[in-house]
């Protein structure tokens, strides 16, 4: 812009670093998406179609949404409880719970999937017991489900923490003294105040669940047709030379991605709207 | 109703937010909590609330004789206006005003006709008749403040309170609004409790102030008698402007206006010293002047548009300064 001098460039200055943003953009982020794409569709639409058919794959989807559909709901209600009591009340112990939350950002997925597999695996300390009552948790969807659970753990929560905090206590406290109970004040107060950030933390959860590999990986032992998940049926599809396949498969994921972009961009373009309003 | 607070306090770890605080709110009467940030003005008020305990002790809160230390705030039944008012962003001014009532169980729930009846009537009470369906942030700070007031008076509280109810306005609204208040309070006769830091804004609309310092109540009283007779130096300095005149060991309090100013030439030396003019303002009804005394001590004067020109001083004039007697 020509009216801002003070920070304005000389025009080959300018296309330089437009041109470096653009290159590296298409090179890591446009690229990559492109060549998914583009090998599963190199042998054709059949070959495509096929590879989604073949039942290997469809158990893997239907797998993946399963672990999905148990987690995300769960962690949901998990992130909203911890971020309204974090944030709505002081307590001892509260500071510790805060850096829980953080724990499954900061270890290693693979760590994630062995802790489930030393707790329950079949040497594991509860191990023998479990396997007294048969019941099966490592290498069976218990598990797949506890290693997706303990990663997308922190998602809602930390989407909401920071936005709670903002937002204060006040309006909950006009509430009750308005004489609503708690389940009022959470569900006519609190909840349409947060649905914005909520809908983003369940959105990001959903998809980190979905493409969780390293600790599912794990605990899932890769019985084909079992227990492999939507990203370790890529794997195997890809180790297999299998190309189209694996990249047939890859495509449903990075659906999955573009998707949630894009909600997620109409929910930032909303909510922009929405506090730009405010004051 | 009235409110009587008994020997509460208030600890914070370390930190003593109330310390043995009694207080009598009359009934029907606006009684102002004035002090300083931190004195426990707004503390107080949210234990009268039910939003905050005292410490465990033999005080408590009673409404008009019932004791309430034990009831929740969901049950106490007060009216409470928040300093930034926290109207529900997401509801327009007419569910913000009803929602009160539409929280009542649904044996106790007006019918929704009656609800929305109720509505009007209050919006019609706060002048604000036809912005029923706006949302907050369409509202000026003086609306918002008075959608605030409908709200809280929706469930027919049984006392009113509020937190630094002005604090949040500019100055022009804050004049009409307060005179507003005033006017609207003699209406209804809520019996109302209000926290301000503002000494005029205390002074102008209570029946009692009650002044708040450290965790504790320095006085309490009528606008007037606080005002005229100030129990410690930190109330006579905290009600106005007043000046400090050491005389030996001693500190004088005179307020501005009760100096009187002379020709040099009618000085009474029982009564009057000699001082130059340091300094003159006069715009406005009231001229400021303040004078240098022979030690070395200056005094601000408040004399009215007249006096100073019968007088016509220019800053270095030789003056006499009266210190009148003080009434107590």
């Amino acid at each position: 812009m020509r009216h801002c001098s003070a920070i304005s460039e000389s025009a080959w200055v300018r296309r330089l670093l437009i041109g470096v943003a653009v290159t590296i953009i298409s090179v890591f982020l446009l690229l990559p998406l492109a060549a998914v794409f583009a090998e599963a569709f190199r042998k054709g639409w059949e070959i495509f179609l096929a590879s989604l058919h073949e039942e290997a794959a469809f158990s893997a989807i239907k797998l993946t949404l399963i672990a999905a559909g148990i987690s995300v709901p769960l962690n949901t209600l998990f992130g909203v409880s911890a971020a309204w009591l974090i944030t709505k009340f002081r307590f001892r112990g509260r500071s510790l719970l805060l850096a829980l939350i953080d724990l499954p950002f900061a270890v290693s997925p693979v760590i994630a999937g062995l802790v489930w597999v030393l707790l329950f695996g079949a040497k594991g300390w509860f191990g023998p017991w479990l396997e007294l009552h048969d019941i099966r948790i490592i290498f069976a969807l218990p598990g797949i489900v506890i290693a997706t659970m303990f990663v997308t753990f922190p998602f809602v929560a930390r989407e909401l923490i920071p936005l709670m905090e903002t937002q204060g206590s006040d309006q909950e406290e006009a509430a009750i003294i308005l004489g609503a109970s708690g389940w009022q004040v959470f569900f006519r107060v609190t909840l349409p105040n947060i649905k914005w950030g909520l809908l983003y933390g369940v959105l990001l959860c959903n998809a980190r669940a979905m493409g969780e590999f390293g600790a599912v990986s794990v605990v899932s032992g890769h019985i084909r047709g079992e227990t492999n998940t939507l990203p370790l049926h890529v794997e195997v599809l890809y180790n297999e030379y299998q190309f189209s396949a694996a990249f047939a498969c890859a495509t449903l994921l990075a659906f999955l991605a573009l998707v949630t972009l894009g909600i997620k961009s109409a929910v930032e373009h909303l909510t922009g709207h929405q506090s730009s309003n405010h004051q | 109703m009235s409110i009587s607070i008994q020997s509460i306090s208030k600890t914070f770890g370390a930190y003593t937010a109330l310390d043995n605080i009694s207080l009598e709110v009359p009934n029907g009467s606006l009684t102002a909590l004035l002090g300083p940030s931190g004195s426990g003005k707004t503390t107080l008020l949210r234990i009268v609330a039910g939003l905050d305990f005292p410490d465990p002790g033999p005080g408590g809160i009673a409404f008009h004789g019932d004791d309430v230390s034990e009831v929740s705030a969901r049950k106490r039944g007060v009216g409470f206006v928040f300093q930034h008012y926290a109207l529900f962003q997401h509801m327009s001014v007419a569910q913000n005003v009803a929602f009160g009532l539409r929280v009542l169980p649904s044996a106790q729930r007006p019918k929704k006709s009656e609800i929305s009846d109720r509505v009007l009537e209050l919006l019609k009470l706060v002048r604000l008749e036809g912005l029923e369906g706006r949302r907050p942030h369409e509202l000026s700070g003086g609306q918002r403040q008075r959608v605030a007031l409908a709200r809280a008076l929706a469930i027919r509280p049984k006392v009113l309170l509020l937190d630094e109810p002005f604090g949040a306005l500019d100055a022009q609204v804050r004049k009409d609004l307060r005179r507003w208040l005033r006017q609207f309070h003699d209406e209804i006769g809520l019996t109302t409790l209000f926290v301000t830091h503002d000494q005029e804004e205390a002074l102008e609309l209570s029946d009692q102030v009650v002044v708040m310092r450290n965790a504790r109540i320095e006085q309490v009283g009528k606008p007037q008698s606080v005002y005229d007779q100030p129990r410690s130096p930190f109330v006579y300095e905290f009600l106005g402007n007043v000046n400090k005149l050491q005389e030996g060991k001693n500190v004088r309090y005179l307020r501005p206006h009760e100096i009187e100013v002379l020709f040099a030439a009618e000085c009474d030396p029982a009564t009057d010293v000699l001082a130059r003019v340091h300094h003159l303002f006069s715009a406005g009804p009231i001229a400021t002047l303040t004078v240098k005394l022979e030690d070395g001590q200056f005094l601000d004067v408040e004399l009215s548009r007249k006096q100073l020109d019968e007088l016509s001083l220019s800053v270095g004039d030789e003056v006499a300064v009266r210190l009148a007697e003080r009434t107590d």
